[in-house]
């Protein structure tokens, strides 16, 4: 072919248009890996020892995770007292709804027996069941401005139906979040002897410290024709009212529990522990569940047998998966990359 | 020169060829004018065909159509020639709308015209005398008169009077814009215009339902997000695209151009320049507007352009400016006159004008415009009159686009859509219902519910419902505000994920170096982005034999003169030592300029040695005739330039040779003329007026004193307008047409050559009907096609030339494969059936023990009986159980190929052709022709041909129109769901490849028309294997997942939230946050699809090839079908589940909150949603592993920017997840659980039901591994 940087290229050039000499500003397909999709790669397959021992894997990694998590289970100690129905007088239990709108006291005892040693701190929860905090209505129903700014006070727009009062001047915290904080009280004693409950540090950190604002203050809460739960102190900013940021971290579910408060003593087995409580809060109208809860916890959080059975039942499932496959695999080999199983080798007189 | 004594008396008129409106003469097929007719016209053509058929007048007109004939025509002293051609554009005179004669000979029939009137001219005595001529021509002036009266609202053009002509007339200046927005309308017309996609609607509809009040599910900017955004880049692309059509047009209008101002030729900018002005344009200067040319530095009024912009042929084209003009430019005189032109139109091929000059009167066609755009070259400069300018130009009105195609896969993709709707509808039926329901339940306690206040309580508004409407009205809203939630389960970015995947494919495809053809530096184009997956589901393939399966550079191998065959003995290794003998002998008597080829021709030494003899003889003069023809009866220019050394090897001798260059639009006449050189018969010169040709040395001026009519065609036109009574030479007859038979048996290409003497009454009768016909406006060609019948009869035959096409490189190899593939190749040919038949077997399309069909009837009768016969010994069902047939065909098909050939994956020997019931056992080859396709395609015989076509392996068609190869890739498209493929190189083919599902051009020798029209161009057929097998086969696999894919991803996320939704009390609460729900689809997950649809690939291209059969999967839809989508539906439903209730379960009666869980949601199904696609990645490259995990790693990112915003609920959430165990052991839980079905379905199908692509795979990775290192190399080198 005609050197394309021979001095007679003039003559050469003439002589040859159909020359296929490269150019020198050629279409040509600069070469690279990349370009022809060549670039070194891992190709997995799944190999018979790839597949067993992905299964095996899973479960040699499952297998004691869920045994473990079950032994965390249960170790947790946990007693719950459901009140709701027993904690309103036998004559009013016909409309409870009127007797908690009652300005009544409503004082309740009630008395836990402790099944296992409870080592400290014991974490106290009120429990609500059907209670849909994750409602859409509910969740928006709040000003994160207005918590966290004390100039924000009126920007109360996403509050509603529970923004102003009469007046049309704010409510501090505002929304329907804040309106239904909850309000039973639980008191401890055992032998007589009054239980301290912390109900210091219940909250998330960053909650208190960079959420709700330390010169925010309550106003006009609770101000409204109806009361929809507890008050707050107005001398208390909010960055103190742990109760109320426990309860603005709305529940996923509509069964939640909420931490009350910490009992920072251990507690013996078969101790009776008497609980005086005030059963201010109003489930009657939705026919929600009340349930005092003692718990302790472990790494993996409280009582849940869930997270180990399931960790148990996928890691025998692929223990059971790999010796099958290896069974399948010493009866029935197939060859890997064996032509005589594609398609068009298969014998079709075979069926 | 001789007279015109009788060469060949009238033969047999039986023995004539039946009339063949159809056929198209082999050699000219590539040129045939009316190459591509549009399809809405193509109902129509079949009757007029019939009409022709049948009426006798009108046949010979159309045979003239379908070749060219020159006519040779001299005065008794004053010598004129004329290759006037008969400028016949179309086949049959059917009406065709002008943009649909795409590809007119440009030169052939643009002379015509001009030589005409210059023939008037010379006939009367001098050859430059324009009084003359005008007298002549003013006596027909009348007659013109009317024909333009016909012509409605022509164009009135006042030469260099730009004042006058656009006075009346409001015609645009030159002034261009193809951009489409100022800065003023830019935004209100870009977002008209993007708002036309559906999936914008779409997203406007979602983000307009959210503003509303009582809907307002998510913040109501973020829910504007996803639509601002895409919205935004688009409107960046498309403002910067228009900033540079903006430069682009200001660079264009502000270029300059020589226009006669005063005059004066001065410099003027472009856009300033106006229909009616003077425009001077110096060599290789492009041309700025469309104009009529008045004179060029050529004496005789010849330019030559370039049009490479505007059809992308490279070669050069002669314009030629009227002599009357001419002459005036010359003696520098202002021209003035008036131009009556028609109306703007786009059709680059054909200008209708006359023009009136000082009272004469004289046509003008497209031989006499020049276009812009064009460049002029080999031309000291022109001077032309603009007609059409600015946007009126006809480049400018050919600048749109040809419609898009939609992928098959697409529209099964839509199907597949419409089941996610219903799924989307059932969701928010279901919510609604409950909303309902729980509100009916519900009612009386509306208020008192802390979650849930129908009243306002306190403030103003005391009493007044918040936010309720009712319990109807609730219901609804409930079911609109589940739509907002739930709208990514209808993948709308997987329209735009699948553009940017089909970019990045193309991209690799374009890329690809063995589909780079060096020879024409032309790489692969994609030139329609829709459609790449359907080349990996092609079973039909349509392909044009010349330019396509052969090179298209034609060379002269046999000639039979006056009966005699000669070029048998031609033998190659001393083909360029002829051809030097034959110039040093040639030139050295006489001592001029030698001749030198850039092409070496082989010569006969046998005819070469006949030609030295004396003129005498009837065959030494049908010889001299011959190459006459050969070398004046063309549209061939040639192009002289002076070389030093015209050749390495005889430098000294070539000093100062002259090299001369053919260029011409058909390589058949090229070749031809090339011959002849070789022979002795050089063309060096062609003017409008006069031919030289350099006989041995001797300089022959044409016309000289004789009359004569040369012409050259396909032998079925040729030879029926033969003199019929010359019995004498009925065996020059009958020995030309066994060597055209023995041509066309060994794939040559012929054409006969015959002549007629006219005498000067023929002449004058013929000239007077000729000048009246060219100078009408209207019906100008069928007019044309009359005349021309007139004189083209009675001819003698001389004799016939054979041309041999060379077969591509690497096509009977490529064919090999497709067939091996399962895909039907079928050969749609203008050639003859022996020149298609003896083609097919090189190519290896036929085989020796194929059975042919051959079907080429007369009549639909015929034809219904051939076709019949045909169906009832092979067996073949009729169409009532045709689909059964089909599906028993296929099957059948599929056995036959598991023969093993030469593969070595068939180790198992099997001969189960045996077993196939005895009808199938042979295999059949069906050889049609177009005369037949007439009947079969316009008649009930259709489904008969479709049954029959169907069962043979081979179908070839020959003699097919461009309209029959479109109808029969619309008979398989039509009664089939196969994909069909159409490839092809001419504008002949341009309505087959836009009638198919993908079609594929050729960027060959004949130019660009078919490249224009196609989807992808390549520049050699046998690229469409690794097109097909390689390129196909990936996209197709690549989309398939990528669909499902897009299915699955989409749906998971929005079933989970469904879950959710159902224990919220149905209040289509999202736990996740609001950026997080639109970054899910937009940030979190889109990259890895994206990377994993352009870059994954399952097999290597070496295994693809080397077992074609592996296409079989496109063919049986395994990457996309029904039962694959329900599969990953079902298996969507799974993950969903477990995605919701593992954390539900885990963190049942805790104190966990809503955006924790929300956030654990987010990771996990992002988390998940990449494992799943990492676990089907069948090619991990670092780029891969990059967009998997860097999107959990950007997920995890963003998740902890949104989670340190104090002013957001979800405040310090993800802090708080991380320190717990239980959420990694819940994340951990998630993703094994929800994928360990799926993986137990893949290692199950893998084990025993194993798809040939897994064997394939498997063995070319197992293969490989202990020779990693050795295989590299080779894998770069093949």
């Amino acid at each position: 072919m005609m050197n394309s940087n021979a001095p007679s290229s003039s003559s050469g050039a003439a002589a040859s248009t159909d020359s296929s000499a490269p150019r020198r500003n050629s279409k040509r397909p600069k070469y690279s890996r990349f370009t022809q999709q060549e670039l070194p790669a891992c190709k997995p397959i799944l190999t018979p020892r790839w597949v067993i021992s992905a299964f095996m894997l899973v479960s040699i990694v499952f297998i004691p995770i869920g045994v473990a998590s079950l032994f965390a289970s249960r170790d947790v100690v946990e007693i719950v007292n459901r009140y709701e129905t027993d904690c309103i007088p036998q004559p009013s239990r016909s409309d409870k709804v009127k007797y908690i709108q009652s300005s009544e006291d409503k004082t309740c005892n009630r008395t836990l027996r402790v099944p296992k040693h409870m080592k400290q701190p014991i974490y106290v929860y009120y429990q609500l069941d059907n209670f849909y905090q994750n409602h859409r209505r509910y969740v928006k129903s709040r000003s994160d401005e207005q918590l966290k700014n004390s100039n924000s006070e009126s920007d109360t727009s996403s509050c509603k139906p529970e923004g102003t009062i009469a007046n049309g001047s704010s409510i501090v915290p505002c929304g329907l979040i804040a309106w239904s904080l909850f309000n039973d009280t639980y008191s401890f004693s055992r032998n007589n002897q009054q239980l301290t409950v912390n109900k210091k540090g219940i909250s998330w950190k960053s909650d208190r410290e960079h959420k709700f604002g330390k010169d925010v203050y309550p106003k006009n809460f609770q101000n409204g024709a109806i009361r929809g739960g507890a008050n707050l102190t107005t001398s208390i900013a909010l960055s103190e009212q742990e109760d109320l940021i426990v309860w603005m971290r709305t529940a996923a579910l509509p069964t939640f529990r909420k931490l009350y408060g910490k009992i920072e003593v251990d507690l013996q087995e078969n101790e009776i522990i008497e609980v005086t409580l005030q059963n201010n809060y109003n489930t009657y109208s939705f026919n929600g569940k009340k349930k005092l809860v003692l718990s302790t916890t472990t790494w993996l959080g409280g009582k849940n047998d869930f997270l180990g059975i399931a960790y148990l039942t996928v890691g025998g499932l692929c223990f059971f998966l790999a010796m099958a496959f290896t069974i399948v695999y010493l009866v029935k080999p197939r060859r890997l990359g064996d032509p005589s199983y594609l398609s068009w080798n298969r014998n079709p007189g075979g069926h | 020169m001789t007279s015109g004594e009788p060469l060949l008396s009238s033969s047999d008129p039986l023995s004539a060829p039946p009339p063949n409106p159809l056929s198209r003469i082999s050699s000219l097929g590539c040129l045939c004018p009316n190459a591509s007719f549009s399809s809405s016209i193509f109902e129509d053509t079949p009757n007029d065909l019939f009409d022709v058929n049948e009426g006798e007048n009108l046949f010979s007109a159309v045979d003239k159509a379908l070749r060219e004939g020159n006519l040779e025509y001299c005065s008794p002293l004053k010598s004129s020639f004329c290759s006037a051609e008969s400028q016949i554009l179309q086949q049959f005179p059917l009406k065709c709308p002008p943009q649909d004669r795409k590809r007119m000979v440009s030169w052939g029939g643009s002379m015509e015209l001009q030589q005409n009137s210059l023939a008037f001219g010379i006939s009367g005595g001098s050859s430059h005398d324009p009084e003359n001529k005008s007298q002549r021509i003013r006596h027909k002036s009348m007659q013109i008169d009317d024909n333009l009266s016909h012509e409605e609202n022509p164009r009135l053009i006042y030469v260099n009077d730009p004042r006058t002509t656009n006075d009346k007339y409001e015609f645009t200046g030159n002034e261009i814009r193809t951009s489409k927005y100022t800065l003023i309308n830019f935004l209100p017309k870009n977002l008209f215009i993007q708002f036309h996609r559906v999936a914008y609607l779409y997203f406007l509809a979602i983000a307009a339902l959210n503003q509303l009040p009582p809907l307002a599910v998510f913040g109501r900017t973020v829910s504007l997000f996803p639509l601002l955004f895409v919205l935004c880049v688009t409107a960046i692309k498309d403002g910067y695209e228009d900033w540079r059509r903006h430069r682009s047009d200001q660079n264009e209008n502000n270029r300059e151009a020589l226009v006669l101002q005063s005059g004066k030729f001065q410099f003027k900018k472009w856009k300033k320049i106006w229909a009616g002005e003077v425009v001077k344009i110096c060599a290789d200067d492009t041309i700025p507007c469309d104009m009529v040319l008045l004179g060029t530095s050529d004496p005789s009024g010849i330019a030559y352009i370039q049009t490479m912009n505007l059809d992308g042929e490279s070669n050069l084209k002669t314009r030629y400016a009227r002599q009357e003009t001419t002459s005036m430019v010359f003696e520098g005189g202002t021209v003035s006159g008036l131009i009556r032109c028609e109306q703007p139109n786009r059709n680059i091929y054909e200008f209708t004008a006359n023009m009136e000059m000082k009272g004469k009167r004289f046509p003008l066609s497209q031989s006499n415009i020049i276009l812009r755009g064009c460049q002029l070259k080999n031309t000291e400069w022109v001077v032309g009159v603009v007609v059409y300018a600015g946007q009126e130009t006809k480049a400018m009105l050919n600048s749109a686009m040809s419609p898009s195609k939609r992928s098959r896969l697409e529209s099964y993709m839509n199907r597949e859509t419409l089941w996610l709707s219903v799924f989307l509808f059932t969701m928010c039926l279901v919510v609604a219902l409950g909303m309902g329901l729980w509100l009916q339940c519900h009612k009386d306690r509306l208020d008192s519910l802390p979650y849930y206040r129908k009243t306002y309580f306190g403030g103003r508004s005391a009493g007044k419902s918040y936010k309720f409407y009712g319990i109807p009205m609730e219901t609804f809203f409930s079911f609109l505000s589940s739509i907002i939630v739930f709208q990514i389960m209808i993948p709308i970015s997987l329209y735009i994920t699948m553009e940017l995947v089909r970019l990045g494919q193309s991209y690799f495809m374009i890329g690809d170096k063995h589909m780079y053809d060096s020879s024409t530096d032309s790489r692969f184009q994609c030139r329609s982005l829709n459609i790449n997956e359907d080349l990996g589901q092609i079973r039909y393939v349509f392909s044009d034999k010349t330019g396509t399966l052969t090179e298209n550079k034609m060379e002269f191998r046999k000639a039979s003169v006056h009966g005699k065959n000669y070029g048998s003995s031609v033998l190659m290794s001393d083909t360029s030592q002829d051809t030097n003998i034959t110039v040093s002998r040639t030139a050295a008597p006489v001592g001029k300029n030698r001749w030198k080829l850039k092409s070496e021709v082989p010569v006969d030494s046998e005819l070469m040695a006949f030609l030295r003899k004396e003129l005498a003889g009837d065959e030494r003069i049908a010889a001299h005739e011959f190459f006459l023809t050969l070398t004046t009866c063309n549209t061939v220019i040639p192009i002289l330039t002076r070389s030093l050394s015209s050749s390495c090897m005889d430098s000294e001798f070539y000093e100062d040779a002259e090299a001369v260059d053919y260029q011409g639009e058909s390589p058949d006449e090229q070749a031809l003329v090339a011959a002849a050189s070789a022979y002795g018969y050089t063309l060096f010169e062609r003017t409008s007026g006069h031919v030289v040709i350099d006989v041995n040395g001797e300089k022959l001026r044409f016309p000289n004193d004789s009359v004569k009519v040369l012409v050259k065609g396909a032998d079925t036109s040729i030879l029926s307008i033969l003199k019929r009574d010359a019995a004498e030479d009925g065996h020059i007859r009958h020995a030309t047409q066994s060597h055209l038979n023995e041509y066309s048996s060994e794939g040559l290409r012929t054409l006969v050559i015959a002549s007629r003497d006219l005498t000067d009454a023929e002449l004058e009768e013929w000239q007077c009907m000729y000048e009246d016909a060219s100078t009408s406006l209207t019906d100008r060609s069928i007019k044309l096609c009359q005349t021309a019948a007139l004189i083209e009869c009675n001819l003698q035959l001389i004799g016939a030339t054979g041309i041999e096409d060379k077969l591509q490189e690497g096509v009977p190899e490529a064919i090999e494969s497709l067939r091996q593939a399962g895909i039907k190749v079928w050969v749609l040919t203008g050639d003859k059936q022996e020149t298609a038949i003896s083609i097919g077997l090189s190519c290896k399309l036929l085989t020796s023990n194929m059975q042919q069909i051959i079907i080429n009837g007369t009549s639909e009768e015929e034809c219904r009986n051939l076709l019949s016969d045909a169906k009832a010994k092979y067996g073949v069902r009729t169409s009532s159980c045709r689909n059964w047939n089909l599906k028993w065909k296929r099957n059948a098909e599929s056995h036959y190929l598991e023969i093993p050939n030469d593969t070595k994956l068939s180790n198992v020997p099997m001969g189960f052709s045996e077993k196939e019931e005895g009808t199938m056992s042979t295999e059949l080859a069906l050889i049609i022709d177009g005369n037949s396709l007439v009947y079969i395609l316009e008649k009930d015989l259709e489904s008969e041909l479709f049954d029959l076509a169907t069962s043979c392996k081979v179908v070839l068609c020959c003699r097919v129109a461009p309209l029959q190869k479109a109808g029969i890739v619309d008979l398989i498209k039509s009664r089939t769901d196969d994909m069909t493929l159409a490839i092809g190189d001419g504008a002949n083919d341009v309505s087959m490849i836009q009638m198919a599902d993908v079609g594929v051009g050729i960027c060959g020798q004949e130019g660009r028309q078919a490249v224009m029209a196609s989807d992808f161009a390549m520049g050699q057929f046998r690229f469409l294997k690794r097109l097909l097998l390689v390129h196909g086969h990936w996209n197709y696999q690549r989309v398939g997942y990528l669909v499902l894919y897009n299915f699955y991803r989409n749906a998971v996320f929005v079933l989970m939230l469904f879950w959710y939704i159902l224990s919220t009390a149905f209040s289509t609460t999202s736990a996740l946050t609001d950026w997080s729900s639109v970054f899910y689809s937009v940030i979190y997950t889109s990259v890895p699809t994206i990377v994993v649809g352009i870059l994954d690939k399952d097999l290597s291209h070496k295994t693809l090839l080397e077992y074609p059969k592996l296409y079989g999967a496109g063919h049986r839809q395994e990457s996309y079908n029904m039962y694959l989508f329900w599969i990953t539906m079902i298996d969507t439903l799974w993950q969903s589940l477990v995605l919701f209730y593992i954390p539900v379960f885990t963190y049942r009666e805790s104190t966990i909150d809503i955006w924790s869980m929300g956030s654990l949601w987010t990771i996990s199904v992002v988390i998940l949603v990449n494992m799943h696609l990492a676990m089907d990645i069948q090619r991990w490259l670092l780029l891969t592993h990059a967009a998997v995990w860097g999107s959990i790693i950007i997920t995890y990112a963003c998740v902890v920017v949104l989670d340190s915003i104090p002013r957001f609920p979800n405040y310090g959430t993800i802090y708080h997840l991380a320190k717990s165990p239980t959420y990694w052991l819940s994340i951990l839980l998630i993703i094994c659980l929800a994928l360990l079905p799926r993986f137990i379905f893949k290692v199950l199908h893998q084990t025993f039901w194993p798809s040939d692509i897994q064997i394939a795979r498997e063995a070319e990775i197992l293969r490989k591994r202990p020779n990693h290192v050795q295989s590299k190399p080779d894998q770069s080198s093949s």
